[in-house]
């Protein structure tokens, strides 16, 4: 790629910044679950860093984020404070939830992460009901709502996108498609050729862009968030990724051909953007800084995750309606 | 001087508590297939007018995309509106179970408390009308059997009027069953600034020697019955629950403390129905206080039927209620 179509050298190391934390949260999630020193359900998100990372660069903070179960990188990228999220996972009280969501669940709109859904493609009519809100009010606010390739072959996507458009709603559908859909393939459970043709299909501005590449992601996204806050309405991104890692953990990936898996793991996105960045002249003391600042709060939050106590258990009674119920 | 009440439909009496509501608030927004003006004010007419008063910005025609409908209620209801989702035809909230079920009934929970789904799902349902098999059917038990969810059917005008407006400013998630043979049943006009607070039921009817238990369309029918009965010298007290979940049970247990004797009545399948639940709960407080075991009173355990022959054997009637009270009073 030229120069000439490189991000902005800040927006470059703010994606970098972003996606860094997501991959070491990623690897230190995986080791502590490996260690026994968590018992929980996760979905790894190694190889996806930069594609939530670079969509989120490209909006504010007071905009919305609708994701899935696979969700840590949306919600890192969006700025959910490490030790929230960490102690939530963990299921704890000092969670963003007290421990009644848990990793699948994540809710936190001070950084405008509404809703994180463990069913799949539910999350789009949802995401249209935020922009809804938006148009509405005229607050300028953009719903970013994410799913993987697999969430296209329910109905909620067709009837979602479809409204979405009829109402030229501020929403972006960023499906990052990563061509497993838990075990299954892309071509063996999905009647089209790419995502962006069932875009094209319900009429709405549609691309598909290298989501592993930090500057066409980020010009993508940009373009959207554009488009979307001057009114014109939503816009589907296909970001093609790769999942390094099995559905959840503990799923050895069988089913990937070993070929495809080496060819993904030598496409890294995250080796490739760091050179990215030292070709911009950024220094590796200034790399190895933000790096290091990551591991520093990736090191506070998963030992406060392990500390910080459990809800009590009449928690349950509290949130199911607005007041408490009875024991 | 005294004027005698006007009269209202149940229909209209929807109509104007959610035209109070959206001069009220104008937060409350209105989506659902065909329910603008332009498309006629619903199908049954029920939101005739008000696009024309409020505008189609508020009072939102939609695609035939029931999930979608419920998702972008649960979205914009997280955000500061208070969504009625008018969901055309009780089956069709098959469609959008797992919006109601999974999102707008667990959000608050799930998140801690930080997100609140304060929506209102509109729709309609009930035998009596040949529609058949996929647009008649009572669904209120699976609905309630989800914590998180109110559930709640009028079974008179003004009932209709004070309990659709508190379940539009209810800050919880609100299933609103209306009955479609009913839309055309006419009672005393509500006050405008009548409101009827959802959880609790009342007493339509006062009696000695037993509580018949209902709600929504079984109202009518019980007092049918109860005129009858009354007849043959038995005392009856209604109990019309008005909010099916969460169901007043102090008012249940307090009618059925005093008569000791109850039947709960209700058009749904009898099996696995909100009776089994109300019968339950009355016989672990006061299993030892009562006459015989409580009866209850539902339609068929089959699919609504289309032809009226057989849809009229299914559906439960005004004999069935008489003939459970002469069994229980032996």
């Amino acid at each position: 790629m030229a120069n000439s179509d490189m991000a902005d050298k800040d927006v470059l190391i703010d994606i970098f910044t972003r996606a860094d934390l997501i991959m070491q949260s990623d690897i230190k999630f995986r080791q502590m679950i490996g260690a026994g020193q968590l018992q929980i359900v996760y979905y790894p998100v190694r190889g996806q860093e930069v594609v939530s990372s670079a969509m989120m660069a490209a909006v504010n903070k007071e905009d919305y984020l609708v994701t899935i179960y696979r969700g840590l990188h949306d919600q890192l990228a969006k700025g959910i404070p490490s030790k929230d999220l960490w102690a939530e996972f963990a299921g704890k009280m000092a969670g963003t939830c007290k421990g009644k969501g848990g990793p699948m669940h994540i809710t936190h709109p001070e950084t405008g992460v509404m809703v994180t859904t463990g069913i799949v493609g539910s999350g789009i009519p949802i995401a249209n009901g935020l922009g809804l809100a938006s148009q509405l009010d005229k607050d300028g606010k953009v719903t970013v709502c994410c799913f993987g390739d697999g969430a296209t072959n329910i109905g909620a996507f067709h009837e979602g996108l479809n409204m979405a458009q009829i109402w030229k709603l501020p929403v972006i559908f960023l499906c990052q498609n990563n061509l497993y859909s838990e075990h299954t393939p892309m071509a063996f459970a999905t009647s089209s050729d790419s995502i962006k043709q069932r875009g094209e299909g319900l009429g709405m501005r549609s691309v598909q862009v290298n989501g592993n590449d930090a500057s066409a992601m980020y010009a993508a996204a940009k373009e959207a968030v554009e488009y979307a806050r001057a009114g014109h309405g939503p816009t589907l991104i296909e970001a093609m990724t790769f999942r390094f890692h099995g559905h959840l953990l503990g799923d050895t990936s069988h089913y990937i051909p070993k070929e495809e898996m080496e060819q993904a793991k030598k496409d890294d996105p995250m080796p490739i953007l760091r050179q990215q960045l030292l070709d911009l002249q950024i220094s590796e003391a200034d790399i190895a800084a933000i790096e290091a600042k990551n591991a520093a709060i990736i090191e506070e939050a998963s030992q406060f995750a392990l500390d910080t106590p459990y809800p009590p258990g009449d928690e349950y009674r509290i949130d199911v309606l607005d007041v408490e119920i009875a024991a | 001087m005294s004027e005698k009440p006007k009269e209202i439909m149940f229909a209209q009496a929807c109509n104007m508590a959610m035209a109070k509501a959206m001069e009220d608030d104008p937060k409350v927004i209105l989506m659902g297939e065909d329910i603008a003006d332009e498309q006629g004010g619903g199908v049954f007419k029920v939101t005739l007018g008000l696009s024309e008063k409020f505008g189609t910005d508020r009072v939102r025609s939609t695609p035939i995309s029931e999930q979608a409908i419920v998702g972008a209620a649960v979205g914009s209801a997280m955000v500061g509106y208070k969504p009625v989702a008018e969901i055309m035809l009780m089956n069709f909230i098959t469609v959008a179970m797992d919006q109601i079920v999974n999102h707008a009934a667990k959000l608050r929970f799930m998140s801690g408390g930080q997100t609140t789904v304060p929506l209102t799902i509109r729709t309609t349902t009930g035998a009596g009308t040949g529609l058949g098999g996929q647009h008649s059917d009572m669904l209120e038990a699976w609905l309630a059997h989800v914590p998180g969810l109110k559930v709640v059917a009028a079974s008179n005008p003004a009932d209709a009027y004070g309990l659709l407006y508190s379940s539009i400013m209810d800050p919880n998630p609100v299933i609103f069953i209306e009955n479609t043979p009913g839309y055309f049943v006419k009672g005393p006009a509500p006050a405008p600034d009548h409101t009827v607070p959802l959880g609790k039921a009342s007493v339509p009817r006062e009696g000695t020697d037993i509580t018949l238990i209902g709600y929504g369309s079984s109202i009518s029918r019980c007092h049918a019955a109860a005129e009858k009965l009354a007849e043959g010298g038995i005392s009856c007290e209604i109990v019309d629950l008005r909010t099916i979940a969460p169901f007043d049970e102090e008012t249940v247990l307090k009618s059925v403390a005093k008569t000791k004797a109850a039947v709960v009545v209700h058009e749904a399948v009898r099996n696995f129905g909100v009776g089994a639940e109300i019968s339950s709960r009355i016989h672990e407080e006061l299993f030892s206080e009562l006459k015989a075991p409580v009866g209850r009173v539902g339609s068929g355990y089959a699919p609504v039927p289309f032809s009226p022959a057989i849809e009229k054997a299914w559906l439960f009637s005004q004999d069935d209620i008489e003939r459970e009270v002469h069994k229980i009073l032996g």
